[in-house]
């Protein structure tokens, strides 16, 4: 009745939470491409698509990725060995166990008629199981708290997912090995199934039992004599042995049940195999009502996301159906952190402190994103910077254990951002190189408008350059940017600057303009004049900094040796920095 | 054998695989050997605008980790080639910085101590291996081939820290392209900059740059230009190709790649060249090679002069 009624309630929060989280796989919008195709179209749209997919040549693809990464997990074992035998280990001998054990009643009889618990190869087999996912977890342990894989990070649902399964496995373990020692259990049985009633056999079985299967009497103990032995074995025979195997098989609850068999006793009295059994059940059931919400969700998800991505293509399917494998992408990770090991600008992080720098951590704050949940503006601009913060390499895409089109969920994500309206600094750098040449293909609402704003957002903080016919002093009126233009030695070369304008002359863009200074501000050797007199406003409100090509052919070409291009570097990272300083709040930024 | 650590970079893996390839298969011909090391990050080069401090670690980090297997670092991309040059120029000269990316360094167990060397393709093919062992190597040559060859700014400048070429007038990529029978023609606007570093920042500006470039090599007779850096190839080749749309200009200057060239005068696997990957179509280049015959002819009319030469000498 318990099990009944407590499975089918775990069964029915399951189904509710699955229905729900496929919906949200047709709901969540995440890119600009997604925002206009709607909910029932994406779900018809995927239904065609599935369809159209099985009933063609297609279908061999699908069949490969199943066994290849899906059931063998080549993926994972190209990136590491021993993380591929943790996760093998342990979803291996947990499906088994869920075939051979949990659902024995419909899958194992049905295969093998004379099943029984207790009997080989099928107690040996559960011990096996069960020893298989218990090495896994402790390899998993091993992985992340010993070992220290670098950029793995360890969240709730990480500890969640291990201790869940330590739980199951641990119960039924010791559960076995309760049983083994608990009389009461061994009385009932004989009771039951034994139909001997002179107390002479009953004792001589029980001597049996004692020795051979682990079972605590509160009558007898060791040693027996072979006599005594020998008549038990016998009955045993007759009465028993068809439905029991020796417990040696059942090497995992043995061992456990030699360790706690001199609290035999006390653990019969105390009912504790019942109390375990419990545990054991509602383990196993609260694992499967919170399933689609655990990271456990994704035995599901990675699979469906691996073979979505193995026939899916970018400009060839739908976007209807892109924007649903997207929405399930974010169920599929496992949060295992190969893309953060294996991305290219980690290195970012040890100077600009935000956590959505970690392709493995961006995820959670683009889930919260997709999920409409307000955001507020100093976490969108957060998730902004780390989705920027990106070169395109597509490495994380490459090693993805379950398939995973990161690359494309990054840039899908940084657009729609983008367009939000905080201004981005890190698009005035060569990381937009990629989003230039994607414009016409994927860019489509406003492509300059980031780029405006960022320029815009630091000319606002340079008040001088509005001002343009005002008279400066000739003294140097801020010592402090001549002292601020010091990342390196060479940048200071700047005061050497005699003004002979041969950067200007040579410079690329300079000459591309039939009146440059309209279009660029101060050129080149006005910004070092301007850097020498301290005027940040004019050096950093200038655009000619970003429109540097930074070819170096002023540098080359200085007469007096002034490192033209470096000092403009330096000058664009102060020019950010000032306004993140001026705009962000200072918890915001380390 | 002579043995680099292949710094691939973020560009080519993710969008210039013809690069990879066609360099691999040139390389293994000339009997060098590749070291990839797959904890390589971002050189650094796209971060410099906007935080110095990220460039110079994520150089540092690189150059720390072919140091740990006592290997020189061979760059394919321009770019990175300068970033990391930069980066061991600016450590060795000022010790308090190095000490101070050390010890971000330390916390992976790295340390960079500058005992590698940074090299760019082009100059392991012409110092380390040689023109002669290049021209060794080759199956054909070109006939009648005009090359505008781009040189790529971040090899030349800043040449104080690069020291890759002569800055004013370098002839390292001339003397490679000739070797393939290919003529380097001279233009203009050669050590001009491909406007790539511009490309997603301000691309009128930097369609302006590109545009006035390859007119320039078209007017001065080129038939191809050709580079050794993703950056200047993608330009070239896929902003190229955004630029004729754009502008209405209808007569391109298509791209090779170095390594394309050099390759296919090697004789190397179509495949791993890659001609068809470029954007726009460079396989016209093809037909520019000699064929067995014209190498037989060629070579018959060498061993007649050098008979008539010794002829005339044994006369004489």
């Amino acid at each position: 009745m318990f099990l009944k009624v407590s499975l089918y309630i775990s069964l029915i929060i399951f189904v509710l939470a699955l229905i729900y989280k496929v919906s949200t796989w047709f709901r969540y919008k995440i890119g600009i491409g997604a925002t206009e195709i709607p909910t029932a179209a994406r779900f018809f749209s995927a239904i065609k698509g599935i369809l159209s997919t099985i009933f063609s040549a297609k279908i061999l693809t699908l069949l490969k990725v199943f066994v290849l990464d899906v059931l063998l997990q080549f993926r994972i074992l190209r990136e590491d060995f021993l993380r591929w035998l943790m996760h093998i280990l342990i979803y291996g001998g947990f499906i088994l166990l869920l075939l051979m054990h949990a659902l024995d009643k419909y899958v194992t009889v049905a295969i093998w008629k004379n099943y029984y618990s207790t009997i080989n190869p099928f107690m040996f087999l559960r011990d096996l199981f069960g020893a298989l996912v218990i090495v896994g977890v402790i390899i998993a342990i091993y992985r992340r708290f010993i070992l220290k894989v670098p950029r793995m990070f360890t969240n709730a649902m990480d500890i969640y997912a291990i201790i869940i399964v330590a739980i199951i496995m641990l119960s039924g373990i010791f559960l076995e090995a309760s049983k083994m020692v608990a009389y009461s259990d061994y009385k009932r049985m004989v009771d039951e199934y034994s139909g001997l009633s002179d107390p002479q056999e009953l004792k001589a079985l029980e001597a049996h039992w004692v020795k051979e299967f682990g079972t605590v009497s509160p009558n007898l103990k060791g040693p027996f004599d072979e006599k005594t032995l020998a008549q038990g074995k016998d009955l045993h025979q007759s009465s028993c042995a068809e439905c029991h195997a020796r417990p040696q098989w059942a090497f995992a609850g043995y061992g456990t049940a030699k360790v706690i068999s001199p609290i035999g006793l006390g653990i019969d009295q105390a009912r504790l195999p019942s109390i375990l059994w419990y545990i054991h059940i509602l383990a196993c059931f609260v694992g499967l009502a919170y399933l689609p919400f655990s990271k456990m969700f994704h035995i599901f998800t990675s699979a469906l996301s691996l073979l979505a991505n193995s026939v899916m293509e970018k400009g060839k399917s739908s976007p209807a159906n892109i924007a649903t494998r997207q929405a399930l992408e974010l169920d599929a990770c496992t949060h295992c952190g190969t893309c953060s090991l294996r991305c290219s600008v980690i290195m970012a992080f040890e100077e600009i402190t935000n956590m959505n720098i970690f392709p493995s951590e961006k995820i959670a704050s683009i889930k919260a994103l997709a999920s409409g949940k307000e955001l507020s503006a100093g976490q969108l601009k957060h998730i902004q910077e780390g989705v920027t913060l990106c070169t395109n390499c597509y490495r994380c895409t490459v090693v993805c254990p379950v398939g995973i089109n990161l690359q494309d969920l990054w840039f899908n994500i940084r657009e729609t951002l983008l367009q939000k309206g905080y201004p981005e600094f890190l698009v005035l750098s060569p990381l937009s190189f990629y989003r230039g040449l994607m414009k016409e293909e994927t860019v489509q609402r406003d492509y300059e408008k980031p780029l405006i704003q960022a320029r815009e957002a630091i000319a606002v903080q340079c008040d001088l350059m509005k001002k343009k016919d005002k008279v400066l002093p000739l003294t140097p009126t801020n010592r402090k940017l001549q002292s601020g233009l010091n990342l390196s030695a060479q940048a200071k070369t700047f005061s050497v600057c005699f003004g002979c304008q041969t950067c200007t002359t040579v410079c690329p863009v300079v000459g591309n303009y039939e009146n440059p200074q309209e279009a660029l501000g101060l050129l080149p050797h006005q910004i070092m004049h301007a850097a020498g007199l301290g005027l940040r406003d004019l050096a950093f409100g200038s655009n000619m900094l970003w429109d540097c090509l930074t070819c170096y052919q002023c540098q080359e070409q200085c007469p007096q040796g002034v490192h033209v291009t470096d000092v403009l570097y330096e000058l664009k990272n102060l020019a950010v920095k000032r306004v993140r300083e001026k705009t962000l709040q200072p918890t915001e930024r380390k | 054998m002579m043995e680099f650590a292949l710094f691939l970079g973020c560009t080519i893996p993710a969008r210039l695989n013809q690069y990879e390839s066609s360099s691999r298969a040139v390389l293994e011909k000339l009997g060098v050997g590749l070291v990839d090391i797959r904890e390589f990050n971002c050189c650094g080069y796209p971060l410099r605008n906007i935080d110095f401090k990220v460039f110079l670690l994520s150089s540092a980090r690189n150059l720390a980790l072919a140091e740990k297997k006592n290997l020189n670092v061979m760059t394919l991309c321009k770019c990175c080639y300068g970033s990391l040059k930069k980066a061991d120029f600016l450590m060795k000269e000022d010790a308090f910085l190095k000490k101070e990316v050390n010890t971000i360094l330390e916390k992976e167990g790295l340390k960079y101590e500058g005992r590698s060397e940074v090299k760019h393709l082009l100059s392991i093919l012409h110092k380390d291996i040689g023109i002669e062992a290049i021209k060794g190597k080759m199956a054909t040559t070109f006939k009648g081939v005009k090359i505008a060859t781009h040189y790529g700014c971040h090899a030349l400048r800043p040449s104080q820290v690069v020291g890759f070429d002569n800055p004013i007038a370098p002839s390292l990529f001339d003397q490679l392209v000739e070797a393939t029978g290919a003529e380097s023609i001279e233009w203009q606007m050669k050590l001009e900059c491909c406007g790539a570093p511009l490309w997603g920042i301000n691309d009128r500006l930097s369609m302006d740059l590109t545009l006035k470039k390859l007119t320039d090599g078209k007017k001065s007779g080129a038939d191809y230009v050709c580079a050794a850096c993703p950056y200047c190839h993608i330009q070239f080749d896929k902003v190229q190709k955004m630029i004729l749309s754009q502008r209405n200009v209808n007569h391109p200057l298509p791209s090779i790649l170095y390594t394309q060239l050099l390759g296919l005068s090697m004789g190397i696997d179509r495949k791993a060249i890659g001609l068809e990957m470029n954007e726009i179509p460079a396989s016209g280049i093809e037909e520019l090679l000699k064929t067995e015959a014209e190498l037989a002819a060629e070579r018959e009319m060498a061993q007649q002069k050098e008979i008539k030469k010794e002829k005339e000498s044994t006369k004489q």
